[in-house]
């Protein structure tokens, strides 16, 4: 059961990082980003049959981070969309050297 | 220095000078240092910048009457005529009372110290004022006066002939609009020689040689608004800074062998060096080397003719009577040195012979009456060096003294004819050479003060009898043969040529530069004096003698050429005792050891003395015969008439080309490794190039991969971040 469950988490973490390295729409590479952290969640859930609770008390936290995060995530994106019109990451580049 | 010391324990008891007047040597240069403190603060807040009226052109004949506060319009000198006299400024009177007066009280102090020596005075009266430069316990620098036979012998003679020189400038300056400069640096130059022969050890003398050189440099240039003036300046100055290299070095290894840099001790510890060695000898040619360039022996004597550019009271006094005799002394005080390494003694008579001869071939073309006077004080210098060469110390600084006066003598008299010539151009608006002898001739009408006084000076040149020159020159060449017959000189090889041969070859040089000064000098005076005036028809009239502040001073420097021979009269002439060889028993303490030793402790003798005697004068006159007899100064065309020289007279004219040779040999390879290798190689290319502008290139390029890195796009930082995640996973899974 954990095994599987580990390999689950690991695919849907690729999946995440995949999505993140290669799409340009910033929803969407929130999106991953959101994956990648689920992924962690659900390696916590499987490891918590081996190591106890404090696993599941984790992901509780990482939950409430995340709702938190996409919040803000979400209101910048908006931010950036009003001023650039557009959320595209290729045209989002202020801190170029 | 301006303060009296508290006298300070003289080894071995009491000196019979302490207490004396002699305690106030400290005053000698400080009473010329007042004088160029009053003149240049007179200079400075008085000054003035010359008008549309170049003051350095010799012949201004457009410039308007000078307005007020202008001052003179004439550089080389005045002009007795109302509508050219300049508006001089009340402190005129000051300067012209301070500048001389601070020499005579100088002069007077020195006679007081001379008076105040006792007879054989053994040992040096040293006063030691303050710790100059200590460096640790090891090189114990103190400003120190010494007082001996030596220095006091220069000490007259310099303050004497500065003294008579300052009265001669008060007439000669007078309508200079550097009036108050020139006095203040005149005052500072025998303030720095007065340091410079008064030096108890080395490093204080140098302050007066570097000082000395410092003000020859501010004098020759001193009307620089014409370059060619401070042109002369700089390179006198540079030449000299080649010698004092030579000097400095001999300093080192003085000081690296002995432990000490005081005259007295340096003289102690000398002694338990190997004599002759290497270190001895090496020592003394570095000295030697700084020697030839303040007293422009052969290779660095190319300065001095240029250093005619200056005021003629300058060449008077600093490039013929006093400075440039600074090498002669230098080898006399550092006698202790040369007499314990005959190669050097050798060499220094080596350089003086060839010199003497040398700079007389010279002298036998040139139509400056200046040009003329320099070479010969080249010479003249040459045969001190050739006396001080063999030894024959006394000899030496015998020759300095009576050159002294009939050199400054010379050069009076020429500026005393330039003035009258500049004076009669200056009239009439001709712009010709007043300094051509090609221009003059048959001057005595003119100038009969001047030329009676000049033909003094001539014959004690030449060394005819009675006249000063004859006896120094001939004790030194008296001297030559007698240590070519028996002296350590004589036994030692140099280059591999014996001593004694060496020896004799100076001598025939001498005698043969003896003849050519006869024949020069006699063209000089011929040309300039006699004949028919070839100065112009309408300038004739306004030819007048030098007032008497100009011609006093000349006729005083007349009655010692006549007499200063007095003062070393020779043994051969069978005078009572006390008559005869007074410098040589007043010198003795400083010089007599170093003279007995290098003639193998027996007083020299010189063989057949009366007829020795008789060739130097018979040469003379041969001399002053063949001048006589194939110059003919009724054929001299004035100079802007007179064709190029050709054949050898062009090569002397030229003066063998040897400016031309170091320019070629030294100064443009100097230049152009400077410019071509030192600037644009080194400067512009290695240091602006590579270090200054490449680093910046470098860390330009470092900087552009930062910032080429720092894309803002963020899926390449993602990229970048999970490959750096692999990698360092990979990295801990292989391990």
């Amino acid at each position: 059961m954990v095994p599987e469950a580990l390999f689950f988490s690991a695919l849907l973490f690729v999946i995440g990082v995949v999505g993140v390295l290669t799409r340009r729409n910033a929803i969407i590479i929130f999106m991953c980003v959101e994956l990648m952290l689920n992924a962690v969640n659900l390696s916590f859930i499987a490891l918590s049959r081996l190591y106890g609770a404090s696993g599941q008390v984790f992901v509780i936290f990482v939950m409430a981070v995340a709702a938190a995060e996409s919040a803000v995530g979400l209101a910048i994106i908006i931010a950036i969309f009003r001023h650039h019109e557009t959320v595209d990451l290729k045209n989002i580049n202020l801190l170029k050297g | 220095m301006l303060q009296a010391p508290p006298p300070l324990a003289v080894p071995g008891g009491a000196h019979p000078l302490t207490g004396s007047v002699a305690e106030l040597v400290w005053l000698l240069p400080v009473l010329p240092l007042i004088g160029f403190v009053i003149n240049g603060l007179i200079s400075l807040f008085t000054s003035y910048h010359p008008g549309p009226a170049d003051p350095s052109a010799p012949h201004d004949h457009d410039a308007p009457p000078s307005p007020p506060g202008h001052g003179a319009s004439a550089s080389h000198a005045a002009h007795g005529h109302d509508d050219h006299q300049p508006r001089r400024s009340a402190w005129h009177v000051v300067v012209s009372i301070v500048g001389p007066l601070v020499l005579l009280l100088a002069f007077a102090l020195g006679v007081a110290i001379f008076v105040a020596i006792p007879a054989h005075m053994q040992s040096p009266f040293i006063r030691t004022y303050f710790a100059w430069m200590p460096v640790g316990t090891d090189l114990p620098l103190h400003w120190a006066f010494q007082v001996d036979q030596l220095s006091v012998m220069m000490v007259l003679f310099v303050t004497g002939v500065s003294a008579l020189i300052h009265l001669y400038s008060v007439g000669y300056m007078r309508d200079d609009p550097g009036y108050a400069r020139y006095f203040a640096f005149l005052n500072l130059f025998v303030a720095f020689m007065l340091v410079l022969v008064l030096g108890a050890n080395f490093p204080v003398m140098f302050v007066g040689w570097e000082g000395v050189g410092l003000v020859s440099y501010l004098l020759i240039g001193f009307w620089f608004n014409d370059k060619a003036n401070s042109d002369a300046g700089k390179k006198a100055f540079i030449v000299n800074r080649i010698g004092d290299f030579g000097f400095l070095i001999a300093m080192f290894m003085i000081w690296a062998n002995l432990g000490t840099l005081d005259f007295t001790s340096v003289a102690a510890g000398a002694a338990s060096l190997p004599v002759g060695g290497v270190l001895l000898t090496t020592i003394c040619l570095f000295l030697l080397l700084g020697c030839t360039g303040k007293s422009a022996q052969i290779p660095l004597y190319v300065w001095l003719p240029d250093a005619m550019a200056g005021p003629t009271p300058v060449s008077a006094l600093i490039h013929a009577a006093t400075m440039v005799t600074a090498g002669v002394y230098l080898v006399a005080r550092t006698s202790f040195l040369f007499s314990l390494a005959p190669l050097a003694c050798l060499t220094v008579a080596v350089v003086g012979a060839v010199t003497a001869f040398f700079a007389a071939t010279i002298g036998l073309a040139q139509w400056d009456i200046k040009k003329v006077l320099a070479y010969s004080t080249v010479s003249q210098i040459g045969y001190m060096f050739i006396g001080v060469g063999v030894g024959a110390y006394v000899a030496g600084l015998f020759h300095v003294l009576t050159h002294s006066f009939f050199k400054a003598l010379l050069f009076l008299g020429s500026g005393s004819v330039i003035f009258a010539m500049h004076a009669a151009y200056h009239h009439t608006h001709n712009e010709d050479d007043a300094q051509d002898m090609r221009n003059m001739g048959g001057l005595r009408r003119y100038l009969p003060v001047t030329f009676t006084m000049m033909w003094i000076a001539t014959l004690a040149i030449m060394g005819i009898p009675i006249f000063a020159g004859f006896f120094s020159k001939d004790e030194i060449l008296g001297a030559v043969i007698a240590r070519a017959g028996d002296s350590t000189m004589a036994d030692a090889h140099w280059l591999g040529i014996p001593g004694s041969v060496i020896l004799y070859a100076v001598y025939v040089l001498a005698l043969a530069g003896a003849f050519l000064t006869a024949v020069y000098m006699t063209r000089l005076m011929l040309y300039t004096f006699h004949g028919p005036n070839r100065t112009g028809e309408r300038e004739r009239e306004h030819l007048r003698e030098a007032p008497l502040m100009m011609t006093g001073p000349v006729v005083v420097l007349g009655l010692l050429s006549v007499l200063g021979g007095v003062i070393n009269l020779p043994a051969f002439l069978r005078l009572p005792a006390g008559w005869t060889g007074g410098l040589d028993r007043w010198l003795d303490p400083v010089v007599g050891q170093a003279a007995l030793r290098l003639t193998h402790g027996v007083a020299a003798e010189t063989p057949h003395e009366l007829a020795l005697v008789g060739l130097a004068v018979l040469v003379a006159v041969a001399g002053i015969a063949t001048a006589v007899v194939r110059l003919k100064p009724a054929a001299l065309v004035p100079k802007r008439q007179s064709a190029p020289a050709e054949g050898v007279e062009r090569v002397l004219e030229h003066k063998y080309y040897v400016d031309e040779f170091y320019d070629r040999t030294v100064v443009t390879p100097v230049v152009d490794v400077s410019r071509n290798v030192l600037w644009k190689w080194i400067d512009a290319g290695l240091i602006d190039g590579f270090f200054v502008n490449g680093s910046a290139w470098f860390l330009r390029g470092l900087a552009g991969i930062g910032s080429w890195l720092q894309s803002g796009q963020v899926s390449a930082y993602a990229w970048a971040i999970v490959f750096g995640l692999l990698a360092v996973l990979g990295a801990f899974t292989l391990r």
